[in-house]
Formats: structure tokens, C-alpha cells, sequence
């Protein structure tokens, strides 16, 4: 399959997939040791885990295609801000626990549907990793969105932190839509779905779970864009990158 | 030496213990997927239970050392993501086993029957997490002592 279609634009594509887990994962095991409550820490721990497992098979694959000898860990590890390809969603800062978890439940419920498309993908590899990840991602979005209403119908406290998260994190929801060349060429070959065409289904969970979390979403929906493009990220993945890719930097191949 | 049988492989992976739940064997999970010689190469293929699941490197590293034990010399383990690994494919043995440790065992419902403690059926979940990527936290109501349920996937 990886064969007969454009391998610039499948490679893109795989970075796009595997950054955003990677730096969503990263973010999240940020958390590690310090939520709220025990059970919070392990379940925010087990997320990153999962896809940070997740980023190893879309990245291997990147890789693969990209065919000029680096590995999943040279991608993750060596390359810097403006080679990243994740959304801007994924890269912002934790903010409180409840910014956490929304950015979470904005990011899994996008990835449900995604996940499910991605299944019946002409490209056999890519079928696989969203058979293997969707599995994954049915516990997180069903904890994100339990967590998002708990939160948000909760006390006036915890629904005016989560209004407030919500109303910071949405204009960052549209760029998961958002349709390029790459996109067009994932299409064409039927490797991928259009993601504007994810847009009704997306609208009509995230909808869903506001109402029962008595939470509005933002009327202006100004979207921030520049990360999966590649054309401009956040301040913040910069930050992100010293942390996460330190010791490869500092200790060029060092292995334990 | 004589090239042992397939049957003869899997009895020796199903000597090996998994690495996080030690109660329960590399068989009875329903993780290895295959066994077969390819000439002078045995092939094994192991599917992973969690994308991210730390023991999947240490059980490779169990299932080589054990096999190489046996004698095994030119060994391949061969990664295989589909079909994704489920719950369903736990054996009955491993479903007693892990609750006779103590780990209450996937059932499609969704949730756990019963306390493997002290049998009680009012049940409520903490949590879809654990102490590990396959298990879920929930409590009895009956003995008021939380468990660990292996969720289903």
C-alpha cells in the first residue's frame, strides 16, 4: 500500500498521528505523583502510558516510510519545535486538574471518531494501529467525559474552573478539522478520512457531554491553527521539548 | 539436537509466568498467537496487551530466556497488533487463577460478578485504572475492601 501512494505526504500524515500522542502523552504523565487523589494519578499515568504505546506505533511506521534510517526514538527525541505536527490542543499546559481533563475529553472524543474511521483505512499497517488504539482510547474517553461532567455539575467551584477551561480550550478545537494537500492526498488513496468530515459527530459528543456537565460552549469560535502544519506552534511545546528530550540532547545515544 | 514439536513449545511458554500478574502464565493471558518452525527457525508471535505495556519488552525477554533454556537456538518473536488482543481470549485456568489471587476476571458485561475476596455482588467501580494498564479498581459494599478487576478490551 505504502507503495502505490505519496510517502511524503503518508509520513506526514503518521507524524501527525504519533506527535499528537506523544506530546499529549508526555503532558499528561507531567501529572504523575501529583493529582488530586491516588486514583487520579494512576488513571492519568495509565493514559499517558497508553499513548505513549500508541505514539511507538505510529512513529515506528513514520519512520519506516520515511525510509532515511531513523527511528521511532530519533523522531520523538531529535527533532525540534518546528518538525512537530501535533495539533496546539495537545501542547498547552496543564493549567488545573480540570483544564487536564477537558483538554483530555476535547482530544479523546475527536479521537473516538478518528480511531473508528481510521479502521477501515486502504492501508493495512494504519488499520491495525487504530484497531489496537481505539480499544485504548474507549476507557479514556469514557473516563474524560465522566470526569468533564462530574466537574462541570459538580460545585460552583469546580463548574466555574471547568467553564473557564472550556472557554480557553475551544478556540484550539477547530484545527483537528482543519483539511490541507496531505489531507486531500490521505484521502484520495483512502488511507485516511477527510477530518472536516469528522466535524458532525464530533459536534454531536462533545455537545452531549456539555449539556449533562451544564457546561456552555464558546459562541465565537475563533480557531488557533499553525501545529499540525508544522507553521507555527505555541511558546510552549519549546518548554515541553527541554524537558521531555533532555537527556538525549545532553547525552547524545545514551541508553539504559 | 532434534527439533522439538510445536506442542512441546507452547507446554514450555505455558511454564512462563506473566511478568505483572505472576498467578497466571503467557498462555493463559491468550498472548502468544503462534508457533511454528520456519525451517531451522522457531517463529513465535506474541501480540501486546496494552500498546504501552512495560511487561511486553520483559516478556519478550521470558519467553527468549526460557525457550533458550530448552535448547531453542535460532528464535524469532514476532510482533502481530491484529487481531488486537482481547480479554476474550483469557483461558478458563486463567480466569480461575486470577481469582483465586485475588484479581477479579474479565467478563463481557463489562463488569466484575463478584468480590474475589468475599463473594459479595454489590459491587461499584472507582475507576476505569489501575494498578496496571489491564486492570480496573472497584470496591465491595459488602466487605468494604477494594479489588482489582481485569477489564475487558
Amino acid at each position: 500500500m505504502a507503495d502505490t501512494i505519496d510517502r511524503t505526504a503518508l509520513q506526514q500524515f503518521l507524524l501527525r498521528m504519533g506527535d499528537n500522542t506523544l506530546i499529549l502523552g508526555h503532558r499528561v504523565s507531567e501529572w504523575c505523583g501529583h493529582a488530586p487523589v491516588l486514583e487520579e494519578d494512576i488513571a492519568l499515568a495509565n493514559t499517558a502510558l497508553d499513548l505513549i504505546g500508541q505514539t511507538q506505533l505510529w512513529l515506528d511506521y513514520a519512520a519506516e516510510v520515511e525510509g532515511a534510517g531513523r527511528s521511532a526514538d530519533d523522531l520523538a527525541f531529535l527533532r525540534d519545535v518546528w518538525d512537530f505536527r501535533n495539533v496546539l490542543l495537545v501542547e498547552l499546559p496543564n493549567g488545573d486538574f480540570g483544564q487536564t481533563l477537558m483538554r483530555q475529553f476535547l482530544y479523546d472524543a475527536w479521537a473516538s471518531i478518528m480511531l473508528g474511521r481510521l479502521q477501515k483505512s486502504a492501508d493495512e499497517r494504519v488499520r491495525e494501529i487504530a484497531e489496537k488504539a481505539a480499544k485504548e482510547n474507549a476507557y479514556h474517553v469514557e473516563r474524560s467525559a465522566d470526569t468533564v461532567v462530574g466537574l462541570g455539575d459538580g460545585t460552583e467551584e469546580s463548574h466555574t474552573r471547568m467553564q473557564a477551561a472550556l472557554d480557553y480550550l475551544y478556540p484550539y478545537v477547530g484545527e483537528l478539522f482543519e483539511s490541507d494537500a496531505t489531507d486531500a492526498a490521505m484521502v484520495e488513496a483512502g488511507v485516511a478520512p477527510d477530518p472536516a468530515g469528522l466535524r458532525e459527530d464530533y459536534d454531536a459528543l462533545v455537545g452531549r457531554v456539555m449539556a449533562d456537565a451544564t457546561l456552555r460552549l464558546p459562541e465565537k469560535a475563533y480557531v488557533h491553527r499553525g501545529g499540525r502544519s508544522g507553521t507555527m506552534h505555541t511558546e510552549h511545546l519549546g518548554h515541553l521539548l527541554c524537558t521531555m528530550q533532555w537527556l538525549q540532547r545532553a547525552y547524545p545515544g545514551c541508553r539504559w | 539436537m532434534t527439533r522439538p514439536g510445536v506442542e512441546q513449545v507452547w507446554e514450555w511458554l505455558g511454564e512462563i509466568p506473566d511478568p505483572e500478574i505472576p498467578a497466571i502464565t503467557l498462555t493463559d493471558l491468550g498472548i502468544i498467537r503462534d508457533v511454528a518452525w520456519q525451517e531451522d527457525t522457531l517463529v513465535v508471535t506474541v501480540t501486546p496487551t496494552y500498546s504501552g505495556c512495560p511487561a511486553t519488552s520483559l516478556i519478550n525477554m521470558e519467553i527468549e530466556t526460557a525457550l533458550r533454556s530448552h535448547g531453542i537456538e535460532k528464535l524469532e518473536l514476532k510482533r502481530q497488533l491484529s487481531p488486537a488482543w482481547t480479554t476474550d481470549w483469557m483461558t478458563e485456568e486463567g480466569r480461575a487463577k486470577l481469582e483465586a489471587y485475588g484479581i477479579a476476571p474479565p467478563r463481557p458485561a463489562g463488569g466484575p460478578e463478584r468480590c474475589p475476596r468475599c463473594g459479595g455482588t454489590t459491587l461499584e467501580k472507582l475507576s476505569q485504572f489501575g494498578s496496571t494498564p489491564c486492570k480496573a479498581q472497584w470496591r465491595c459494599r459488602d466487605c468494604l475492601e477494594p479489588f482489582d478487576y481485569f477489564k475487558c478490551i
